[in-house]
């Protein structure tokens, strides 16, 4: 059978619908046997069927599996009337694109046909440059903070020594954060050397005794796990050094800071997280400075983002006590979500650097890339930042404005 | 901030009432806390193992919510209710006690100076004829872990033993020995292994290998043994089978053996604090007895109320409100903080209990009360402060040279600052140490070598 041309066809599903079977251990090589008296060949009546014009008959499924089986084709014939249009002529002229000076002067414009200008047409981009859409909001974030009368802090170095970073800010030195998982710490130059000593030994009593009314943490302070340098985890460690000087001044004036920066976390990477991103903080430092005062200056900055709907949610921080978690209701999403994080940095460190018992220290911050991706409609950080963004998001990004 | 998993129905039942998602998502606002998530035994396996290992799981609605990192009170379902009933006003705060037993001197933890080397500390006590059920002992197991994974920093500052105290005898030794010496069959084994088989043995189990670097390398390895040699536990890697908790268990020696001694002495009174509500005497502890290698003695648990004194105008002040003296000393009241004005001015005098180990400074107490009177009521203000702002010269120039530059054609980018010694060295011909890069110590990736080093990120002058 197999010799035949058309042997093949129906073979395989002739065996699947057990009508034949193949005795390989025969005699004289493998046999074929009926193993059904008689059979209904449906394949065959569909075949039928469309022979005989009736097509519509098959169902979509039906008709896909004659056609991968190669059983069945399907021909597409379209055809056409034409007829003639009002332009018909049986010579082809060329439309004229310009109306030249030549025409005018001979008055051959008269005959000529002129190609119509297309003003749906996209013109020819000119030759321009691009800021970074990332950038660009940072821009933005800058002139809230100077119309609100916040002075720029010098943030201008990645690297940290802990002390500054974790130690000053009374953040323990067993403290998760200060972990190899979650902070990078430098093999060169591995240690800082340089501190204010009297600060220094005033910071190291706070932790491991207490005093200024505090309990203190009572653990063994170490000097050589201050000296680590890092790549700074918040910009608060800039912050810290801004109040101590403050701290060092003959007599106190209020002050309102910020800094927009690049911070370096070493945590688990995702489609919102990067090693390194930037972090927008404020702080005032007053007397009789409030929680509602937070509030306050919380709400006036927001709402230059058009957000003007907030509320505040307890929260945790080492360095601040009150924390607050700043959430705003998100129209689209029809739900709260986190904006922010806040709160009045603790006694702890403030009355170590030498600032009046009855000053405050508010302070708030959020990350740079979120407010971004929100705005430019970036999914992933990694489109947004870094060596393997494309350039053309760079290009295509708008005018970034806040407050619409 | 660390997750705690509790059945709603259980946690609803405790509470007195039950809350539709939305309005127990609001308490938990109020209070600090956040409801992360609304799943199911089931759905949990269903999404880590696939579908067919999930059936046969529980259908059971747990809840999963975040807890402040701070607060080990809230570390599981009889913390978490103790916690927003006080805050209620549906319980009052409980009074721990630590008592003496009833009969004969209290068990007694003997400190040896070998423990020195390798884990000085120890604290100990006993919870007397506690109830467990199926439910109760679950939770007082995963307590001990949600500790070892906090404040015990995975067991290297502190570790946590429990053992039924009716299969062993006092006076307890902790010790230290050297690994050989080290004999005993340990939790979920059959048989005897010495400390360093255990070590091998231990090294492929997901769970407990991480713990094993904390004494590895040490020439003794930390010991704790009753008054007949058998073996409680080898601190901080596993327990003795011998003394295993069981759910008929009634009496419960707890040693805590750490690094760092007061975060020992914390988890200890977390611990007892949380479960003496279920002993036949509720919210009290027997004492133990811990001797130094010095002959020094010490009792525990310490269970000690702290008592701090401020005013009525400090809270106010801070806050931003002008409640009346009794008014706050209500707030304070509803978190666990048993404050009473005393009577002298606006003076308030607020008991700290053992529960509250984040208690370390006024200030904490504030925060409390203004979480009571509730955040959202707080009235906003515009801080007065006047100020001319500066830019940073720096930048300034900076915002200038990009316009510019944009507008002559340039592009920006934005590149990392971390990146791979070959990127910066090899793929540019250069030696490594010629370029003024930084190197990263422990850098997860090849990708996180080094950082690029610019004329502003050099040497940075220290005030």
């Amino acid at each position: 059978m197999q010799k035949l041309s058309f042997g093949k066809i129906g073979f395989s599903k002739a065996m699947s619908n057990k009508w034949i079977r193949v005795d390989k251990s025969y005699e004289g090589g493998p046999r074929i046997f009926r193993t059904v008296e008689s059979i209904e060949d449906q394949v065959r009546e569909k075949l039928l069927l469309v022979k005989q014009g009736n097509a519509a008959q098959l169902d979509e499924k039906e008709k896909n599996e004659l056609k991968k089986r190669k059983l069945l084709a399907e021909v597409t014939v379209k055809s056409y009337w034409i007829t003639k249009g009002s332009s018909f002529s049986t010579t082809i002229t060329k439309q004229e694109a310009e109306l030249t000076p030549e025409m005018i002067a001979t008055g051959s414009w008269k005959e000529k046909k002129f190609k119509p200008y297309n003003f749906e047409a996209m013109g020819v981009a000119p030759n321009c440059g691009h800021l970074h859409p990332l950038m660009k909001v940072r821009t933005q974030f800058r002139q809230i903070f100077l119309e609100m009368g916040f002075s720029e802090m010098p943030t201008n170095n990645f690297i940290e020594s802990s002390f500054w970073n974790f130690d000053s800010l009374y953040q323990p030195q067993q403290h998760p954060a200060r972990d190899q998982h979650d902070t990078f710490f430098l093999s060169d130059p591995a240690l800082a050397h340089e501190f204010p000593l009297e600060y220094l030994e005033r910071v190291k009593k706070v932790h491991s005794e207490g005093g200024y009314g505090s309990q203190g943490y009572k653990y063994d302070w170490k000097m050589e796990e201050a000296q680590k340098n890092i790549l700074r985890t918040h910009t608060t460690a800039v912050s810290a050094r801004m109040l101590y000087k403050l701290a060092q001044q003959e007599k106190f004036t209020p002050v309102k800071y910020f800094s927009i920066d690049r911070v370096f976390r070493n945590e688990t990477l995702d489609a919102t997280h990067l090693a390194e991103f930037h972090q927008i903080e404020g702080v005032v430092a007053d007397k009789d400075l409030t929680l509602g005062h937070l509030m306050g200056v919380l709400h006036q900055f927001f709402t230059k983002l058009g957000i003007t709907k907030l509320r505040f949610k307890p929260a945790y921080n080492p360095y601040t006590e009150p924390s607050m978690e700043v959430f705003s209701y998100h129209e689209g999403l029809k739900k709260w979500v986190e904006v922010g994080n806040s709160g009045v940095f603790r006694p702890e460190m403030l009355l170590p650097m030498g600032l009046p018992e009855d000053v405050s220290v508010i302070a708030w911050g959020l990350s740079l890339e979120r407010p971004t991706m929100i705005k430019y409609g970036i999914n992933n950080i990694r489109e947004l930042v870094g060596h393997k963004v494309n350039l053309q998001m760079v290009y295509d990004s708008p005018i970034c404005r806040l407050d619409s | 901030m660390p997750t705690v998993g509790v059945k709603r129905d259980f946690l609803f039942k405790a509470l007195g009432r039950t809350y539709t998602d939305e309005e127990f998502d609001e308490l938990c606002f109020e209070f600090g806390l956040e409801l992360d998530e609304i799943t199911s035994e089931k759905e949990i396996i269903s999404r880590e193992q696939g579908d067919s290992k999930a059936s046969g799981a529980s259908d059971v609605i747990l809840y999963k919510i975040d807890v402040p990192a701070n607060r080990y009170d809230l570390l599981c379902l009889e913390g978490l209710v103790r916690g927003l009933q006080v805050f209620k006003n549906k319980l009052e705060p409980p009074r721990y006690r630590r008592v003496s037993p009833d009969s004969g001197g209290p068990q007694r933890l003997i400190i040896t100076k070998e423990t020195a080397a390798v884990r000085p500390h120890a604290v100990a006590a006993v919870l007397r004829n506690i109830t467990f059920t199926q439910e109760r002992y679950d939770s007082f197991i995963e307590l001990q872990e949600k500790l070892h994974q906090n404040i015990c920093r995975k067991r290297s500052l502190v570790a946590i033993g429990t053992h039924d105290l009716d299969t062993i005898s006092g006076p307890f030794t902790y010790t230290a020995k050297a690994p050989g010496d080290i004999c005993f069959r340990p939790l979920n084994q059959t048989k005897e292994y010495t400390a360093t088989q255990l070590m091998s043995l231990y090294r492929t189990d997901s769970h407990l290998r991480h713990y094993l670097p904390i004494i590895e390398d040490k020439p003794v390895y930390p010991l704790i043994q009753d008054s007949n040699g058998t073996v409680l536990s080898m601190p901080p890697i596993i327990n003795g089978d011998h003394s295993r908790i069981r759910l008929q268990t009634k009496n419960i020696f707890i040693e805590c053996t750490a690094t760092d001694l007061t975060k020992a002495k914390i988890v200890l009174d977390i611990i007892v604090t949380t479960f003496s509500e279920y002993c036949a005497q509720p919210f009290t502890v027997e004492q133990a007895e811990v001797v130094y290698p010095d002959g020094k003695t010490c009792i525990y648990p310490e269970l000690a109320y702290r008592k701090e004194k401020l005013s009525a105008e400090f809270i106010n002040k801070k806050v931003g409100i002008s409640e009346s003296t009794e008014r706050i000393a209500q707030l304070l009241t509803r978190m666990c903080l048993l404050s009473q004005p005393t009577g002298v001015r606006d003076e308030i005098e607020v008991e700290i209990p053992p529960t509250r180990p984040d208690v370390i400074h006024a200030c904490d107490i504030m925060e409390d009360a203004a979480i009571a009177y509730g955040f959202n009521n707080i009235t906003r203000t515009t801080p007065p402060t006047y100020t001319v702002a500066n830019q940073f010269p720096l930048n300034k120039l900076t915002e200038l040279l990009r316009q510019d530059m944009a507008a002559a054609g340039f592009t920006e980018a934005l590149n990392f600052a971390l990146c791979s010694q070959e990127d910066i060295a090899d793929k540019l011909g250069k030696k490594i140490s010629q370029t003024r890069a930084i190197h990263i110590s422990n850098p997860k990736t090849a990708e996180f070598q080094v950082s690029k080093a610019c004329s502003n990120y050099t040497h940075r002058p220290l005030y």
